[in-house]
């Protein structure tokens, strides 16, 4: 037990925004590394729309610029929304998913600190019901693409959509493996089949696991940092691990191990990086535990029998709206009291 | 003649059913996607409000008050049962694609707000052009609505004018946007009625509190301050 006078640590927004950024650069990196450089010119084109177009947001709203992009949320943002797309989406995709998260999900809704929805996924939101066909183009991992593009070659995909002679859209692009298994369970294949394929590797997808386990450790990084809680991406995790295995154990040839879910899609960057948004998530501890694994099996439940190959964005939206009561109904008893909630 | 001039206010502006009263969603967010769709619907609910409100001003003294509502609504449903036969007589295509938002004036609370609030008390010639007024006012903000997702979401204005009149209506189908572009899928499906219709009333509130600033501080014209 720590007895007063304690040392106040200088924590800020901007700082806690900050550690966030660093918690992801080694998964960028093993990115580059896995796929090729075309997320960089993502990241840095989101980036640079988010801080023009929060610039634009504050000054039309009569604030101070400054304070507003140097705290470093837009950032956060950015690179969220970033590492969710297809690292070759078109730029016109990237800038519009950014204007959405950024002006309308956070700033149309008071800014940040008032928005209901988690701009990074109301902006995914936004591009995968409205353009499904440039959200579902991935980079292939580099060990099974036909082609590498450089990092000019792919800025000139990205803004011009043209390719340098002789490489063909389907050298450099592949479905994803959570697609991947979607498009062959419906052609009636069984899941011993499927992952046989080789974009799957030996947990999840080929390559696209390291980034994952990546995310991971930097997940932890934020928990041990204090800049997070366990409660939201244990329970996350564990929510999809447990519907996902009920599944799996019922007919092994149709669904696939809850350990792949896990591996696979936006779950761990999700699960320590978008569901513990501060502003969007439940703040009660129990209320955190209700929430993530609500998204858990929500992300589970629309991977699985919904009509989109990953629901972590609609999952992390519909409990964002379920927060407010959430938290009503999870209010700790005062200290003192032993009625829930009961304050005075 | 001022107290027609005050309902016409009333009906565009300063009361309008669409962005003001926020009356009638309903239809104004399910058929807005695009021209052509909220064009007839709009009419229709028009035509609908300014024969209801001058029928039921007719009869207003010989409905007792307790039993108002019932009566309104059947006189509402006559009504809307006639424009609806007309419309799938005279505008089949048309009343194809509207679908069930045509019988479904008869639920429209604009329709019978305007009947109980205005048309019961006073009298007729008032109701009728205060149904008219808040018809076209319900008629403007449709309107806008489905132009803008129509142009986001499509890249065209008045599509589908065919529907009211023909396949050579076609050629006056309006391509606002480059051929090559592929259309923002969101502005057509519900959620863009809804961004759509906040944007409106943003706009329409910003113009209000523009106007009031002008009026208190006649010459200084400082920017909008979000409230």
């Amino acid at each position: 037990m720590q007895t007063s006078p304690y040392i106040a640590e200088q924590t800020s927004v901007s700082i806690i925004m900050l550690k966030v950024l660093a918690a992801l650069v080694p998964a960028i990196a093993a990115y580059v590394w896995l796929f090729g450089p075309a997320i960089l010119v993502t990241l840095t084109l989101a980036s640079a729309t988010a801080l023009v177009l929060e610039a634009a947001a504050v000054k039309l709203r009569g604030l101070p610029i400054k304070p507003f992009l140097m705290d470093g949320s837009a950032l956060v943002t950015a690179w969220l929304l970033a590492l969710s797309l297809p690292p070759i989406a078109p730029w016109w995709l990237i800038v519009l998913g950014t204007f959405f998260a950024i002006v309308v999900a956070k700033h149309l809704y008071g800014g940040l600190g008032n928005n209901l929805f988690n701009p990074a996924m109301v902006g995914y939101a936004v591009l995968i019901i409205s353009f499904p066909v440039q959200m579902t183009q991935w980079s292939a991992p580099l060990l099974l693409a036909g082609a590498h593009l450089d990092l000019l070659q792919a800025a000139q995909y990205i803004f011009t959509g043209s390719l340098p002679n002789g490489i063909g859209l389907d050298a450099i692009s592949s479905a994803t493996p959570l697609d991947t298994l979607r498009t062959q369970l419906q052609l009636e294949h069984t899941v011993r089949e499927i992952t046989q394929l080789p974009i799957f590797g030996s947990i999840g997808g080929s390559g696209s696991e390291i980034v994952v386990l990546l995310f991971l450790l930097g997940g932890i990084y934020l928990w041990l940092a204090r800049i997070i809680t366990w409660h939201i991406p244990v329970a996350f995790m564990a929510g999809l691990w447990i519907t996902g295995g009920l599944f799996h154990i019922t007919d092994p040839d149709r669904y696939i191990s809850p350990w792949f879910h896990l591996a696979t899609g936006g779950v761990m960057l999700g699960a320590f990086f978008i569901a513990t948004d501060p502003v969007t998530g439940a703040t009660t501890p129990k209320g955190k535990l209700i929430f993530g694994a609500g998204i858990g099996v929500l992300t589970y439940l629309i991977r699985t029998v919904g009509g989109y190959p990953d629901g972590v964005a609609f999952a992390v939206l519909l409990m964002n709206i379920a927060v407010p009561l959430i938290d009503t109904y999870t209010q700790p008893a005062v200290y003192g009291h032993k009625k829930k909630g009961a304050s005075e | 003649m001022s107290q027609y001039r005050d309902i016409i206010y009333n009906g565009l502006w300063k009361q309008n059913p669409g962005v003001v009263q926020l009356l009638g969603l309903c239809p104004l967010l399910g058929i807005s996607n695009s021209v052509v769709n909220a064009v007839g619907l709009g009419l229709a609910t028009t035509l609908v409000m300014t024969f209801s409100n001058g029928a039921i001003s007719a009869i207003r003294n010989l409905v007792s008050h307790e039993i108002r509502i019932p009566v309104f609504i059947l006189v509402i449903a006559a009504l809307v049962t006639v424009i609806d036969m007309a419309m799938n007589a005279f505008v089949h295509p048309l009343y194809l694609v509207l679908g069930i938002f045509v019988p479904l004036i008869v639920t429209n609370c604009i329709v019978l707000a305007r009947t109980d609030a205005y048309a019961a008390k006073n009298p007729l010639l008032p109701s009728m052009l205060d149904g008219f007024a808040m018809g076209i006012g319900l008629t403007l903000v449709i309107t806008s609505l489905g132009a803008l997702r129509e142009v986001v979401g499509k890249g065209t204005l008045l599509s589908g004018l065919d529907l009211a009149f023909g396949p050579a209506a076609q050629a006056f189908v309006i391509h606002v946007t480059p051929t090559d572009y592929k259309g923002f899928l969101l502005a057509i499906l519900p959620p863009g009625a809804f961004f759509g219709l906040g944007l409106l009333i943003a706009l329409r509130n910003w113009w209000d509190l523009r106007a009031q600033r002008a009026a208190a501080h006649p010459v200084t014209i400082t920017a909008p301050q979000s409230a």
